[in-house]
């Protein structure tokens, strides 16, 4: 029977299929667990440096930090893309990337020009095609992203603003909300965003420094940056799991609607033959 | 009368080891020493390798070792972001004393590599949690 022999075929190799994607299924849960778990143990770090720049931003201080100065035009910005390094987790990258082209486009349409930093291969491989500079590119972080791994990126960044060559500097990852929700989310690093506080409000203070206000303040901004973008690793990081088990879950579930359909065919098929085969053989009787 | 607190975080990269009231901290400066009680001016400066030593509410000490990190006072909080920190309960005597020896023996031998700053640090940073060790045995 040719028929049922290729149905046979195709059903045993949407299984072997199925099998692996459901392996997958349960391999990123187990990792986003752990990846959850790194993404709320930083969260303390990040959002006490995030009260102090706060306090610092709000501050009467002597010494302007060229980190916290808002400059007049903006000729030239950078975005640091923080993507995933596999593939197989659905939209994940794809609406990241897309979200950074309509930036991007904004910005190319006043005649602003943009430049690229990458972490994780598919955002390597993405911003080599699109055009535009890429600054710097880092991949390869693995499933336990350390915070020293993203240190030279970003030092690459923040020497290209104090140097002036970019004059605002964006952080997009994905925002992990819960499991079935990932969303994009572009989100200024560079300078500083105001606080909303109203200007009255303010008091009339400054720090007392020990040793230096240039030094302290170069050290703790450059940790604040480092720490938002860390943050956004281990975020993504998480993102990437959850997106990939809820594509691998998809897959799993579509290749049991395909096998039942298929074995439907089959159940067809082998009953045809049968009853051609019994009119054959009656028919074949009925002559003798 | 209860005692004067404010309020402080003690966090690392990897956790927040301390959130809560206190009356008295004392840590380690780039420049010295530092005694901070309720009501301290507005202050940022650098933290040495060292220790953390807290009165908590009650009048409780408690000991955290940092290796270097920045401290930040703000009327009514105070915050220590640490590199990285570990409690003084979990400190581990033995390795401090190897650190020690390892660095007194890379000191006193230097190979082609050496970098004497890298060594006298990690003497400081080990130095610093012997210390801590030897307080809370007391």
């Amino acid at each position: 029977m040719a028929i049922g022999k290729e149905i046979k075929g195709k059903i045993g190799s949407i299984k072997n299929t199925q099998k692996i994607t459901s392996a997958m299924e349960m391999v990123a849960a187990s990792k986003m667990k752990k990846a959850q778990d790194r993404m709320s143990a930083s969260r303390p770090y990040a959002a006490s440096i995030r009260r102090v720049i706060g306090h610092i931003a709000r501050g009467s201080l002597d010494y302007k930090h060229p980190f916290l100065e808002e400059r007049a035009d903006v000729k030239r910005v950078g975005y640091i893309v923080i993507s995933t390094d596999r593939g197989l987790c659905g939209g994940l990258n794809t609406n990241e990337f897309k979200e950074v082209s309509k930036s991007v486009k904004q910005w190319q349409d006043k005649g602003v020009e943009v430049d690229f930093a990458a972490l994780g291969s598919k955002a390597c491989a993405f911003f080599n095609r699109f055009g535009g500079s890429v600054l710097a590119a880092e991949s390869g972080l693995g499933e336990a992203p350390t915070s020293s791994d993203v240190v030279g990126l970003v030092k690459v960044m923040l020497d290209a603003y104090s140097n002036g060559e970019l004059d605002r500097v964006y952080l997009v990852h994905n925002k992990f909300e819960n499991t079935m929700s990932q969303v994009p989310v572009i989100d200024q690093l560079l300078p500083l965003p105001k606080s909303e506080e109203d200007e009255d409000l303010a008091h009339l203070w400054d720090y007392i420094y020990e040793p230096d206000p240039q030094p302290l303040l170069d050290t703790l901004l450059t940790r604040y940056v480092e720490s938002q973008v860390y943050q956004g690793v281990v975020e993504n990081a998480a993102s990437e799991q959850a997106a990939r088990m809820v594509a691998m879950k998809a897959a799993t579930d579509n290749a049991g609607n395909l096998i039942d359909e298929l074995q439907l065919i089959y159940n067809k098929a082998r009953q045809a033959a049968i009853t051609q085969e019994i009119s054959e053989i009656v028919g074949g009787a009925a002559a003798v | 009368m209860a005692a004067m607190t404010t309020h402080l975080d003690v966090v690392s990269a990897e956790e927040s080891l301390f959130s809560g009231r206190v009356e008295a901290i004392q840590v380690t400066g780039s420049e010295g020493e530092l005694g901070i009680h309720p009501g301290h001016a507005p202050l940022i400066t650098a933290l040495q390798p060292g220790m953390v030593r807290f009165v908590k509410q009650h009048g409780d000490e408690e000991f955290i070792y940092i290796n270097g990190g920045m401290l930040e006072i703000q009327p009514g909080i105070v915050t220590v972001l640490a590199d990285t920190a570990i409690r003084g309960e979990e400190l581990d005597e033995q390795a401090a004393q190897d650190a020690i020896r390892r660095a007194e023996e890379n000191i006193a031998n230097p190979g082609a590599d050496f970098d004497y700053a890298e060594a006298a640090r990690e003497m400081a940073e080990a130095i610093a949690q012997l210390r801590i060790v030897q307080k809370l045995r007391k």
